[in-house]
């Protein structure tokens, strides 16, 4: 079973304007121990659509659709019960590890406050597990490391800490949101490694939100693509990265230089801009900036459908083998 | 002669309560007209820094900076002296370098000379058009353009000057990938059409690769290396430089998993002796920890600060040269 099945979540968030549809009906699953990759440009509705799983979202935000964790319903479920689940078995790091972390308190103090609450345990019980959870991440001597503040480390290893304070009580599955965008190159390399050690050896589901494909290269074993609030594309990584059948995914591919493509060819960049919530083009939304646009296109939301082993939400499907 | 120069420039900066940090320690780089020189290395090594002190924004305490053949001096509280005006700066935020206040049309037309209003509306309209915008975006505020846009704007307001070079201080991040292809794209066809030096001061390596022409390799205030481009990318000569390129994840769906860099780049105010990159590489040995090696002349337009490739030597992979050298103290 899986462990995460997310099903027609739809998130209306409240606005000067009205309630703009910021995530508009997508469903996947994420099984156990699996890294499951969510690609999209920014504004595409995949940090949303996780914030609404752990209630996070603002007041008077209305979230429809289902999410079972775990056999639990997560949409609609009291937020004490939801607190409760989330920061315990469901949990989450964010883009930049120098705002997650609060710069008053000690590391110490910021472990093992989570772990006396989730767990119930002792103040001097909770500083060994602190310590082990520091040393898990690599945090070289972990013991001066309790006693320090979030400004004494860099980026890379204030990003290690907040992925501790996650693991402190045991989560089974870990939502990363673009863990990796604020920092150096060598260092996401670290982070990346990390990810991919703590699924095997916790046996951690890591859901992975970027807007890199290269990062989701790496480590993601399923991706799925989003454009506009919708899944677009989704499948494996080898089948949606090697052959990518959404012309969305495609473009977004071609955009990036690669690193052992010919110097001369130009960058190919998708026309216009990916519409903002609010204003989402009717039909496919991505069929403003699609050259393989037809009629059908511009008026009927493509459904995604099963096509061989992926998902596919484009009926002109011009990339088929 | 190139037409901006940096030789051995050091910039100091004055730490809070006291004591000094050598951002900068000695580092020279050159861009000539027509070419895209990158200068890559991880936050903290002080490539912003030399981008600023290339145009006069921080003074500097040591080495020299000309461009066209004339001293750049630091900006004081003066206007900035008229034959600077052909070396231009283009900032990382296009959404706080921009006044949010003033239409497109009015910003760019600041860099213009003094002409009639119909003199300054076309001008407007050509950097428009030369950074692909449309026309009718002179009337516009800031805020009605998207992040790539806006960077456009930016570049438009640089190019009003007539400039022989740019610089650009982290001109793509925070922008989507197809934001970024369009922009990659955009500096070269500028660089190409109009003759411009651009230095590129990036993080992404990926962007840096298709675009420079040359890039340069910075760690810890000082240059590893410098190279042509691809041969640089192909065979790194100093391992700083090849942990970067192998850190670089690839989009391919192999699931390449990057090589990471073991250690933190160290506090600028206490540098490592030796080599500064001695207690993070692979390949270090004795010399490395006691003896500075300075930036030599390799084969094949190259450059590198390593004791593993002699002045003269054509590049070779690192690993090779420790070897031997590891080969030979055994035998000795």
């Amino acid at each position: 079973m899986s462990l995460l099945t997310v099903e027609g979540l739809r998130v209306r968030l409240p606005t000067p304007a009205g309630p703009v549809t910021v995530v508009d009906g997508v469903s996947y699953e994420v099984e156990p121990g699996e890294v499951f990759g969510i690609a999209g440009e920014s504004g595409s509705g995949k940090t949303v659509s996780m914030l609404a799983l752990l209630g996070l979202l603002p007041d008077r935000s209305s979230v429809e659709g289902s999410a079972l964790f775990a056999g639990r319903e997560l949409v609609a479920m009291p937020r004490k019960q939801l607190r409760e689940i989330s920061g315990r078995e469901l949990t989450m790091v964010f883009q930049d590890p120098y705002t997650s972390l609060h710069p008053m308190l000690s590391i110490g103090r910021q472990l093992t406050e989570h772990i006396q609450k989730h767990h119930g345990v002792g103040r001097g019980s909770a500083d060994s597990r602190a310590a082990e959870l520091l040393a898990d991440v690599r945090i070289p001597d972990p013991e001066a490391a309790l006693r320090a503040y979030p400004h004494q480390f860099s980026g890379g290893m204030r990003q290690r800490i907040a992925i501790a304070i996650a693991l402190a009580c045991g989560p089974k599955l870990l939502i990363a949101d673009e863990p990796t965008t604020a920092l150096d190159v060598t260092v996401q390399a670290g982070i990346l490694q990390l990810l991919d050690r703590l699924r095997r050896e916790h046996e951690l589901a890591v859901v992975l939100i970027t807007h890199d494909l290269g990062v989701l290269s790496a480590i993601a074993d399923r991706v799925s693509i989003f454009y506009a609030g919708r899944v677009v594309e989704a499948g494996s990584r080898e089948e949606v990265l090697q052959q990518p059948r959404h012309p969305y995914t495609r473009a977004l591919l071609e955009a990036l230089p690669h690193p052992e493509a010919a110097k001369e060819k130009p960058l190919v960049a998708i026309g216009g801009a990916p519409p903002s919530p609010g204003s989402i083009p009717a039909g496919c939304a991505f069929h403003p900036r699609c050259s393989f646009a037809r009629d059908d296109c511009r008026s009927e939301v493509p459904p995604l459908v099963q096509v061989g082993g992926r998902r596919l939400a484009c009926p002109v499907d011009p990339f088929a083998t | 002669m190139s037409v901006l120069e940096l030789r051995d420039v050091v910039v100091d900066y004055e730490r809070r309560g006291g004591g000094r940090v050598r951002a900068v320690a000695g580092a020279s780089l050159s861009v000539d007209q027509g070419q895209i020189v990158g200068l890559v290395g991880e936050s903290g090594c002080g490539k912003s820094t030399l981008a600023r002190a290339a145009v006069g924004l921080v003074p500097t305490a040591g080495g020299t900076v000309h461009f066209e053949g004339e001293q750049v001096t630091p900006l004081t509280r003066r206007a900035r002296p008229r034959r600077l005006v052909r070396l231009q700066l283009v900032f990382q935020n296009p959404y706080s370098s921009l006044n949010p206040r003033r239409t497109l049309g009015s910003q760019v037309a600041d860099g213009l000379e003094p002409g009639s209003r119909a003199e300054r509306d076309a001008g407007v309209r050509r950097l428009c058009e030369l950074v692909g915008l449309p026309a009718a975006a002179a009337q516009r505020y800031p805020h009605e353009f998207s992040g790539g846009q806006r960077q456009r704007i930016a570049i438009a307001r640089a190019l009003a000057a007539d400039p022989s070079v740019i610089v650009l201080d982290e001109p793509l991040a925070s922008l989507d990938a197809s934001a970024q292809a369009q922009l990659a794209n955009l500096l070269t066809s500028l660089s190409r059409d109009l003759g411009l030096g651009l230095l590129l001061i990036s993080h992404d390596l990926s962007i840096v690769r298709h675009v420079a022409d040359v890039v340069s390799v910075m760690y810890l205030g000082t240059m590893v290396e410098t190279g042509p481009t691809l041969p640089l990318w192909t065979l790194p000569a100093h391992p700083y430089s090849e942990a970067l390129i192998a850190a670089v994840p690839r989009p391919d769906g192999r699931g390449f998993l990057p090589e990471s860099l073991p250690g933190e780049v160290p506090d600028p105010a206490r540098p490592p002796s030796g080599c500064r990159f001695h207690p993070r590489c692979a390949y270090a040995f004795d010399r490395c920890r006691e003896d500075e090696p300075r930036l030599v002349a390799l084969g094949e337009g190259r450059t590198a600060a390593c004791w593993l490739q002699p002045e003269g030597s054509i590049p070779a992979p690192p690993a090779d040269r420790a070897a031997n050298i590891a080969g030979t103290a055994a035998v000795e």
